[in-house]
């Protein structure tokens, strides 16, 4: 598809580090949720986390973007280290989209008034722009007809896929989906698989919580697995499927492969 | 075992009339009034008392009544029912109070305005809504302005405030101010930061602890006490603040409640974008939470309405106190029920319309975003 | 960016000058509002003391509660407990806590009987009755309390006949715009026994619902309980009392003058506020109650009648158990509006805590703060108690969620 596009994202040549983890812990009151994260990801990279529900793997991309606050170790994201101080913060959610298992549309905007929202506020980009912009996204997501739809009047495929452009409208470095497709009917996961293997081809840097499996396959340069909050493996997809070393990876796959 | 043969091919089935006697009036009355034993005693109860009330209530206020008349005694004289005509002498005392007869336009002038000002509000398409809401901006000066005096026009002391007038004035500014702070209280009170969030629950919690009538009891006796000796500040003024204080702490649960139920990935997703803390919140969680608020906020107004009627306890003439200044009158003692039936009515008048208003934007937004 | 930078990590935070990486640390601007917030608190509350001291000083004024022992010398003619004009004022003020009580528990009861009455109503499917209900609780909603006080006030006493051509209740009871004289009972020795039968009944009731609730759990077999409990607290007494030969005696009031004498009186003052605010508050009990039952789902009364339990039994174990988690926060709030409510007796006469110690008291003593610290105190120890009891029933019956 569109050549100008794919030109803009590969600004950052491979092997710059976009996201570099070292030594995380993160605990709910007593309960330790993320033990010793170490994790680096390169520009461009496409990393899927998988692992049982409760291990820790929608908590470790919500700390990347600091929706949760880890207590100790280093996030350092594309150069800024994630602490307390709140330019920083900002300054990272500028340049990292979040895709959420529930959408998290804003129900009383617009599809379009939800994607202009951020360039118009954070960005401080004209309407104008920031519509033509939209309209970009919202034509790559392939539902610029419903521009000026509520969120509740489009199907959960579609919601979805609008939060995937609001998320592109912010032109952001790095996207971090968040069980995407979990709250999906079956028929509509793949509409919005295919958005996220086309971004995937462009060569954003992405980190996707998922169970969807085929797309790990396809797009993934490193699957993860996490267990009670560690990570126990990671590999390149082919071997990751093929030949898990860890026990409990093994016990995770022929699970959710037996069907 | 022959099952019957179809009378139509599959598909080809038309729809049919239903059975006669499952519709029309009879099956009606026959559902609602008379579907069984208990509901038959039911409705011939209903029916006695209403044969009781009614008739008796009708002749009393209309057939017996009297609209003409000087004084009690020659109402008696005239009929057995009600006294309208007490109302009828009285009813610009009731309306303006004791301001001076020939201000009064600037009280019917700034009711107009007022009128004009909340249909822009509430009506989206309303005619030249952009130059209305620009007048709903200046309103509150050009009333103050109106009302009192001053810069060209006489002045009028807020003594001589009054009647359904006084009412409106303390209704009005209640509701105006008590909105945005009981919202900056429901944030307050939802904020991580201990002390701002307790501060507001310990605010929140007393005024909605104690009643109405003793936060005006402060306001009359007591509220000079804490202010620098010597000032003397105006009393529909202080009592003002007291309203305004009570119905924001209302309003601010009633808000909280709106808060509460916008899910958390409302201020994530605001959050992952970059937004700040005010501009998520004016952006993404207020318009929700509001809109969601909405029937509570109206009801809060109707109770702060209602209110008004306490200013009475210290001394101030809304139209209860006139009736019961007016009731003092030898001329016309002992028609408390006429005086308090034709307050009642426009009270119910008034706070229906807010109540019905409130129903209808509740019934809209429940249909959520699918217009 | 380079890849290193992007590895030492530093990122804005390093080019700021100290001040704004201060006021940008999120813990640190945390703690620098609440600080202005607290010294702003603490600068208002120190102004406004600082204000009362000069004025009370200007004004030759103390501080001072001595003044509840001294004499009221004001009448109040409606008090539970011995009072007359020579007590204190702070027997005055017991006595008004005494009758803000009376009308809050009065009220309430009254209130709620009258509230479920129009909250089923409201649901019945009697077209009639149904809108002869809502026609109420529209006119009662849309109409100030005080008016309606003031209403059911000039009724009584303007509408009701003078003591000498009082209406009589079978020559024992009479109905006069003095009050509603009652005969008041003296009873016998004997009598105790009554009370003891009660007690016993009660107690009998308790220890036998936990026993059949033991013997369904272990056998299935299911008491009539409510039957026994019936005949337990009501019947056994009563036919104990009829047994003994009735051992009360009645003090019947009797005309003296201008107004009777004896028995028991209800001033018409307190069933003026008593019916206002029950009729009041009863409205908005009432949709509080359809609100409630309305708010079950139809799901859950299909599924229980369903599994063939009766509709009986599908009322008492799926639907009211539900509805009354519904409705039971906004009624004990209505419960806390009536006694504030209540108040308003101040407007009709009716001595409770507002109209003694925050009235006349206040007046005769000039002494505003202490007596308005007093009421406020008392009004927000009510609250909290019926508060605090509310979060005690809600998190006993929260619903397990995840």
């Amino acid at each position: 598809m569109n050549e100008e596009a794919t030109q803009e994202r590969v600004t950052h040549t491979l092997g710059d580090i976009a996201i570099k983890i070292r030594e995380m812990h993160k605990w709910y009151g007593q309960f330790h949720v993320l033990k010793d994260i170490n994790l680096d990801v390169q520009n461009g990279e496409r990393i899927v986390v998988c692992g049982p529900s409760g291990s820790g793997k929608s908590t470790m991309i919500r700390c990347i973007n600091r929706l949760e606050e880890h207590q100790r170790g280093d996030i350092i994201v594309d150069g800024v280290e994630l602490t307390n101080d709140l330019k920083n913060i900002e300054a990272v959610r500028r340049e990292v989209g979040m895709v959420f298992q529930h959408f998290n549309l804003f129900p009383h905007l617009t599809v379009m008034e939800n994607c202009t929202l951020a360039p118009i506020w954070v960005r401080k980009m004209p309407k104008a722009e920031a519509e033509e912009t939209a309209m970009k996204y919202l034509e790559r997501v392939k539902i610029p007809e419903q521009a000026h739809k509520y969120p509740g009047q489009l199907s959960g495929g579609q919601q979805q896929r609008v939060a995937i452009a609001r998320s592109l409208c912010m032109n952001p470095k790095i996207m971090l989906f968040d069980e995407p497709t979990s709250a999906l009917d079956p028929e509509m996961i793949k509409e919005v698989l295919d958005v996220m293997i086309e971004l995937a081809r462009e060569g954003m840097t992405m980190i996707c919580v998922t169970h969807e499996m085929g797309f790990a396959k396809t797009v993934a340069n490193r699957v993860i697995f996490m267990d009670e909050g560690q990570i126990i493996e990671q590999n390149e997809p082919e071997e990751f499927f093929n030949n898990p070393q860890n026990e409990r990876t093994q016990l995770f796959l022929s699970q959710i492969l037996q069907h | 075992m022959s099952t019957p043969e179809q009378k139509y091919a599959p598909g080809t089935h038309p729809d049919l009339p239903p059975p006669f006697a499952s519709t029309g009036p009879i099956k009606w009355i026959r559902e609602n009034l008379f579907s069984s034993p208990a509901n038959v005693t039911m409705t011939f109860l209903a029916i006695y008392a209403l044969y009781l009330i009614l008739p008796g209530a009708f002749s009393w206020a209309f057939s017996d009544a009297t609209f003409v008349a000087e004084d009690r005694n020659e109402c008696r004289a005239l009929n057995s029912g009600a006294c309208w005509a007490f109302i009828a002498q009285r009813w610009q005392l009731f309306t303006f109070g004791f301001y001076p007869p020939d201000e009064r336009w600037r009280v019917v002038l700034a009711f107009v305005l007022l009128i004009l000002v909340v249909i822009a509000l509430l009506w989206e398409n309303c005619p030249a809504r952009k130059p209305l809401l620009i007048l709903a901006c200046v309103f509150p000066f050009l009333a103050t302005w109106l009302l009192l005096g001053g810069f060209g026009l006489e002045k009028v002391s807020t003594d001589q405030f009054g009647g359904f007038m006084l009412t409106i004035v303390i209704g009005v500014t209640g509701i105006a101010l008590s909105l945005p702070i009981g919202i900056l209280l429901a944030l307050g009170r939802q904020s991580n930061l201990p002390i701002i969030k307790y501060a507001c629950v310990a605010f929140i919690e007393f005024i909605r602890g104690v009643p109405l009538i003793t936060l005006l009891f402060v306001a009359s006796t007591m509220l000079s006490y804490f202010l620098p000796p010597g000032t003397n500040f105006n009393l529909l003024l202080r009592v003002l603040i007291m309203v305004t204080l009570f119905a924001s702490a209302y309003m601010a649960e009633v808000i909280r409640g709106g808060l509460q139920a916008i899910p958390k990935g409302q201020t994530e997703a605001a959050d992952a974008m970059g937004l700040k803390y005010w501009q998520s919140m004016r952006l993404i969680v207020l318009p929700q939470a509001l809109k969601i608020s909405i029937p509570g906020i109206v009801n809060t107004f109707i109770g702060l309405y209602k209110d008004t009627t306490l200013v009475i306890v210290i001394g101030l003439l809304d139209p209860l106190g006139i009736g019961q200044a007016s009731l003092a009158d030898t001329k016309w003692q002992g028609l408390s029920s006429e005086v308090y039936l034709f307050v009642a009515i426009f009270f119910f008048i008034s706070c229906f319309a807010m109540a019905r208003y409130s129903l209808y934007l509740e019934r809209k937004l429940d249909t959520g975003y699918k217009r | 960016m380079s890849s290193n930078t992007a590895l030492q990590g530093g990122g804005p935070v390093t080019r700021r000058n100290p001040v704004s990486r201060l006021w940008n640390d999120k813990q640190t601007r945390s703690v620098i509002v609440q600080i202005i917030a607290t010294v702003l608190i603490f600068a208002f509350f120190f102004y406004m003391v600082q204000n009362a001291i000069a004025n009370l000083e200007r004004l030759g004024k103390d501080f001072d509660f001595a003044f509840l022992s001294a004499p009221a010398s004001y009448d109040i003619n409606q008090h539970l407990i011995e009072y007359d004009s020579r007590s204190s004022h702070a027997r005055a003020m017991t006595v008004g806590i005494i009758n803000t009580l009376l009308i809050a528990v009065s009220g309430i009861f009254l209130a709620t009987i009258l509230g479920f009455v129009l909250g089923v109503l409201r649901l019945s499917k009697n077209w009639l009755t149904n809108k002869l209900a809502h026609v109420y609780i529209e006119y009662v909603r849309n109409v100030p309390l005080l008016l309606h006080i003031l209403l059911v006030h000039g009724l009584l006493v303007h509408s009701l006949p003078k003591p000498k051509q009082a209406s009589s209740v079978g020559d024992v009871a009479f109905l006069t715009n003095r009050g509603f004289f009652m005969p008041k009972p003296d009873p016998e020795p004997l009598f105790w026994i009554v009370g003891v039968l009660f007690v016993i009944g009660l107690i009998f009731t308790f220890l036998f619902r936990r026993y059949a609730r033991k013997v369904q759990d272990a056998t299935g077999k299911i008491y009539p309980v409510f039957r026994i409990g019936v005949i337990a607290v009501v019947v056994i007494p009563s036919v104990a009392f009829i047994l003994l030969g009735m051992p009360v005696n009645w003090e019947i009031p009797e005309l003296k003058g201008f107004n009777y004498r004896g028995g028991m009186v209800i001033r018409p003052e307190f069933i003026a506020l008593w019916l206002a605010l029950s009729f009041y508050t009863a409205a908005f009990i009432g949709e509080i109650v359809r609100a409630g039952i309305t708010a079950v789902s139809h799901g859950q009364t299909e599924a229980s009648l369903a599994l063939g339990l009766p509709r009986k039994r599908t009322l008492n174990l799926v639907v009211i158990p539900q509805a009354l988690r519904v409705i039971v926060p906004p009624l004990a709030s209505q419960y806390l509006n009536l006694t504030k409510n209540s108040s308003l007796a101040i407007a009709i006469g009716y001595m409770d805590i507002t109209a003694t110690i925050g009235g006349i008291s206040l007046n005769q003593t000039g002494r505003e703060m202490e007596c308005m610290l007093i009421v406020m105190a008392l009004y927000l120890t009510f609250s909290l108690l019926i508060s605090t009891f509310m979060n005690w029933y809600n998190s006993r019956i929260k619903l397990v969620e995840r």
